[in-house]
This record gives C-alpha cells, sequence and structure tokens, in this order.
C-alpha cells in the first residue's frame, strides 16, 4: 500500500515548530533561573559574581564558597528532583491512562515516609540535634535514606508483583497503589502515636521535603538514577502515545503493552523512591507540571516528557528560590511552597478545563 | 492468500470459543465476520492479530505464522482498528501519525508526514487534521482510528465494528472507502459487523460463526434465510432486489 502524496501539512509543520520553541524557551528560562537562584538569599551575591565564579574567573572566597559550596548542590539538587519527579508523574499518567498518576498517588512516596518513620523509631536513626541556624538533622541520614528507600521501593515491588498475578491494567495498578499508600500512612501513625519527643520530631523533618539537604556526593548518586531512568523514559514516548489510543489499538500498533507498563512504572518508581529518599517528600511536582505542560503543547509524549522534565526542573528551582526568600534569613522547606502553590494552581486547572 | 486461519482454537477459563476456525482470504477480498453477540467475532481479529495466543492451530499472514514474528513485524504486515478507541490530547494528525510507529527507525521522516497528510485526505479528515481527538465525535474518532491502520501499509486491515459510531452517511463513506483501499491496493480485509445488510451489501464473502465454528461460508449471494435462522435462532426473509441480497425479520 502507498499512500504518499508529495504534500505535508502546515499547520502540522508549524504546531511542531511551536511545541520546540516552547521547549526552547523553558531550557532559556530554567538556565536564567539557574542564575538567579545562585544569586540570591541571605547573602547577596551580585550576578556579574555569579557569572564570574562559575567561569572560574575568581571572585572573593566568601562568594566562591557561597556559590559552590551552598547553592549549587541546592540548585542542582532542585533541578534534578523537579526533572525527574515531573517527568515520572508525566510517564505514569500515560502509563496508567488515569490523570491522578504520580508518585504520590500510588503510595512510593508514603512508604518511603513509613520507612524513614521506621528508621528513626526502630533503627534508632533519630536523635534530634540543633544546628546554627536553628533548624534539626536527623543523626544517621544515610540510614534512614536507604530504608526509606527500601519501603518506597517495596512498595513499587508490591505493585509490579500485584500487576503480574493480575494483569497490568491501569485500574489494577492505582487502586493497589491507594491501598498501599493508605498502609504506609497507617504504619507512620502508628509509629507516631508511641513515638517519644525527639522521635516524633525527626520524623515530622524528615517528611518536609527539602533540597537543601543533598551534598555533592548525593546529588551525584541522585543525579546518576535519575538521568539513567529519565533516558529510558524519553525513549518510550511513541508507546505512551500507542498506550493512550488504548491498550488494543497499541498492541495493534506493535507495543508489549504490559511489558512497556511494568517497566515504565518501575523506572519511575526509583525516580521518585531515589528522591525522595534523599530530600524528602516534595508534593505537586510531579501532578502539576504534566498538567500544565500538556494544557500548553497537547498531550504527544514526544514533546511532553522532555517539556515536562524542564518544567518540573524550573518550577522547583523558582519555588526553591522563593522559598529562601520568603521568611528571610529563615529558610522554608521547598514543599511547605509546592503544596501551599501547586493545590490552588491545580483546582484552577480543573475549573478551567469544567468551563472548556 | 494473504491470510490463511488454521483449526484456530481458543477458551476464556476453559470456557471454548472459537473451535477449530479455518478459512483463509485472497488478496482484494473482503471477507465480513458475522454471528451474535459473544459468538467470538472479536476474539477471532484478536487471535488474528497475536493480541490474544490460541491454544490450538495457526495464523499465516503472507505465509509466516505469527506466533513466530515480532510485535513490530506483525503490525507491519496488520492494521488493526479496535472496537473502542480512547479520545487523547493528541492531535488528529499525530494520532494517525502512531501507525507509523512499526516502520520507524531513527525518527518521523518526510515520507510519514506525507503518508499521514494523505491518509487524512482520503478519509476528509484534513479540515480536522489539528483539533485533538479528545474534541472529536464517536465517527470522527473512528475515522482517524481508521486512517492509522492505513498509514501502517498493511497486507492485511483487521476491523472490529468499523461502523459503530457512524451515522448512515459515514457508514456507507466508510465502507465504500475501505472497499476502495482493498481494491486498489490488493490488501486482504476482515471486518465484523453486526448489521447484517451493510455485511451483505458490502464484502465479498460472509462468514458466520457459531458456537465457536464457522456455520456458513460464502458469497453474499449464497447467503439464504435458512443459515440466518439457524445462526441467529430468528426467523427471517431474505430478499434479492438488482443483484443485492437483503434481510429483514418475518413480519
Amino acid at each position: 500500500m502507498h499512500l504518499a502524496n508529495g504534500h505535508i501539512s502546515h499547520a502540522y509543520m508549524r504546531y511542531i515548530r511551536f511545541k520546540i520553541g516552547f521547549i526552547g524557551a523553558a531550557l532559556v528560562a530554567l538556565a536564567g533561573m539557574v542564575a538567579v537562584s545562585l544569586s540570591v538569599g541571605a547573602a547577596g551575591v551580585p550576578l556579574s559574581d555569579v557569572a564570574k565564579s562559575l567561569a572560574g574567573l575568581g571572585v572573593s572566597p566568601r562568594f566562591e564558597i557561597i556559590v559552590w559550596e551552598i547553592r549549587m548542590p541546592q540548585s542542582l539538587a532542585a533541578i534534578v528532583a523537579g526533572a525527574g519527579l515531573s517527568l515520572a508523574g508525566a510517564a505514569m499518567q500515560s502509563i496508567l491512562r488515569n490523570p491522578l498518576g504520580s508518585p504520590f498517588t500510588l503510595g512510593i512516596s508514603q512508604a518511603a515516609a513509613f520507612g524513614a518513620a521506621f528508621s528513626v523509631m526502630i533503627l534508632g536513626s533519630g536523635v534530634m540535634q540543633s544546628t546554627h541556624i536553628g533548624s534539626v538533622t536527623i543523626s544517621h541520614p544515610y540510614v534512614t535514606t536507604l530504608t526509606a528507600y527500601g519501603f518506597s521501593m517495596l512498595a513499587a515491588g508490591a505493585i509490579i508483583f500485584v500487576s503480574r498475578t493480575r494483569g497490568a491494567t491501569p485500574e489494577i495498578m492505582v487502586l493497589t497503589g491507594v491501598a498501599l499508600g493508605a498502609l504506609a500512612t497507617a504504619g507512620t501513625m502508628f509509629l507516631q502515636y508511641f513515638a517519644d519527643d525527639v522521635q516524633l520530631a525527626a520524623m515530622v523533618f524528615w517528611t518536609f521535603g527539602d533540597v537543601a539537604r543533598a551534598s555533592w556526593m548525593e546529588l551525584g548518586v541522585l543525579a546518576t538514577v535519575t538521568g539513567v531512568c529519565c533516558l529510558y523514559l524519553l525513549s518510550r514516548a511513541w508507546d505512551y502515545n500507542a498506550i493512550d489510543a488504548g491498550d488494543e489499538t497499541a498492541q495493534g500498533l506493535g507495543v508489549r503493552v504490559g511489558r512497556v507498563r511494568m517497566a515504565g512504572m518501575l523506572a519511575a518508581s526509583l525516580v521518585t523512591a531515589v528522591i525522595v529518599s534523599f530530600l524528602g517528600i516534595i508534593g505537586f511536582v510531579g501532578l502539576l507540571v504534566p498538567h500544565m505542560v500538556r494544557r500548553i503543547i497537547g498531550g504527544d509524549n514526544r514533546f511532553l516528557l522532555p517539556a515536562a522534565t524542564i518544567c518540573g526542573a524550573l518550577l522547583l528551582l523558582a519555588s526553591d528560590t522563593a522559598a529562601r526568600l520568603l521568611l528571610a534569613p529563615h529558610v522554608l522547606p521547598v514543599s511547605v511552597l509546592t503544596a501551599f502553590m501547586g493545590a490552588p494552581a491545580f483546582v484552577y486547572l480543573i475549573v478551567r478545563a469544567g468551563r472548556r | 492468500m494473504i491470510l490463511n486461519v488454521a483449526g484456530l482454537i481458543f477458551s476464556y477459563n476453559s470456557h471454548p470459543v472459537l473451535d477449530g476456525v479455518t478459512f483463509s482470504v485472497s488478496p482484494k477480498e473482503l471477507v465480513a465476520v458475522l454471528g451474535p453477540n459473544g459468538v467470538g467475532k472479536t476474539t477471532l481479529l484478536r487471535c488474528i492479530n497475536a493480541i490474544h495466543r490460541p491454544s490450538g492451530g495457526a495464523v499465516f499472514v503472507d505465509a509466516r505464522d505469527v506466533r513466530t514474528m515480532p510485535p513490530a513485524a506483525i503490525a507491519r504486515s496488520v492494521g488493526y482498528v479496535a472496537q473502542r478507541n480512547e479520545p487523547t490530547r493528541l492531535t488528529a494528525f499525530d494520532a494517525v501519525l502512531m501507525g507509523r510507529r512499526p516502520h520507524l527507525r531513527w525518527g518521523v521522516t518526510h515520507r510519514d508526514l506525507e503518508i499521514v497528510d494523505a491518509a487524512l485526505q482520503q478519509l476528509r479528515l484534513t479540515e480536522l487534521s489539528m483539533r485533538y481527538t479528545d474534541q472529536m465525535s464517536g465517527g470522527e474518532l473512528q475515522k482517524v482510528a481508521i486512517a492509522r491502520a492505513l498509514v501502517q501499509e498493511p497486507r492485511l486491515l483487521l476491523l472490529d465494528e468499523p461502523t459503530a459510531s457512524l451515522d448512515l452517511k459515514n457508514q456507507v463513506d466508510i465502507l465504500g472507502f475501505i472497499r476502495n483501499v482493498v481494491t486498489e491496493h490488493a490488501v486482504a480485509a476482515v471486518m465484523t459487523l453486526h448489521d447484517l445488510n451493510t455485511a451483505l451489501r458490502t464484502a465479498d464473502t460472509c462468514l458466520f460463526l457459531k458456537d465457536g465454528k464457522i456455520a456458513f461460508a460464502g458469497s453474499p449471494q449464497q447467503v439464504d434465510a435458512e443459515i440466518i435462522e439457524s445462526v441467529y435462532g430468528l426467523p427471517v426473509e431474505v430478499y434479492c432486489n438488482g443483484g443485492r441480497v437483503m434481510v429483514a425479520p418475518h413480519g
């Protein structure tokens, strides 16, 4: 069968250029936001000094330390976490054909929170220490991180196990995730009820998602895992488009639906588990950003997934910078701000969609 | 022969649905699969397309056993229009472009875009090409699904109730279009239909399923009241009007 007629739709080519332009603009905005985030804070660093420091042209040692040791890891952590959570959310929404698909709907974050609480209470990693800026830290952060990671992967494994035995349909995955989330929340509440004051404070502190926690080494682990999983998810964009149109249609197009759905869930869960374990719970990015981007450039995953990745990084970096400035010199954990902004923004999107 | 189905057996949870179904389809032949609800028409298409794995028998497309073919290779030979197509936040153009997926190596080429453009034009969807499919009617969505199957450039078309959500004019248009595609491009097509008169008007061969077996296979002119009554359990009258066969229930 030969159908080609030598004609290509100009309207379609314009539409493609618009989407590429949107991604380019988001990248430029992200680069600008990085400069701003390195510059502003309790101690201001002029943008010119930021540029010099980044170019290795030599500025005062104080500025060097602020830019490279304090703000750069924090900004990069925000970029990696925002990108990873947003991409994981966008991929899950497609894989599960469910607009509520996100790392939080599927109980992975709640399982991580339970893991952290378990670590604080049972493994004794939660001795609270006051620091010079008046916040608290967990005495054995790696034990907490590893336990949180273990439990979140356990939740992801349970979803995949149930799906393998009962069929990898979106309904089974979402319902299993919701049930596991409820179970993990109940477990956390149980531990909190019996925790002493110090343990309770440590548990609650851990759940505040905060990108300032990441050191260069942790950032390396975060970036590697997130990078590999992101590359995988981006490479399956065609398959996710096909799954969006229905399992049967996708199978007719040669997509191994069950296998693609399982692998996508695994990659998205792994990204989420690593980010949440290192940085705590950062809500709404994975749910909100894909919806915002889809509204602007449509649901073609070839463009939606990279655009959501960049916009997620941009949103979390901007939120973190704002959180640093709002109550300066006090630093607000970024998760508080994303939840404050995210909930009304999400409701607004729903209302606007309803009016159409 | 493009399609050979040999002794196909399929069961759902030990309940037999297809029990030794055998038939073949040549180039330029349009076969309508008919029978009461739940008789296994959709299951038959899914087995041909290797979405379901039959417990016995075999399906050959261009003499290749589909069980030995990777899914992408099947999709290059078989275009499938499912009964249910989900609307998405994809433009009609992108939704049809998805049909090129089995042929893609590194990315979309100009030829792929030309093929999509031509398919949209042939199905009179050009005006709607930039509309999101979640803003389309059921009939428009059905046309998009058919265009998507066409751009797969298949040798065999499988259509599960292709006229289910279409009004009368669109039914006639689409079936005429499918007829033309089958004849002009020398492909084979198998479609399931509920409407007997539509099937008798359009198909070269009518294949009636009953109790998992083929109760009758032949040209529309060979179909008589006895066959239909034995398959559907309903007394009917069969008329022949200007070479066209038509069916109406008794009374």
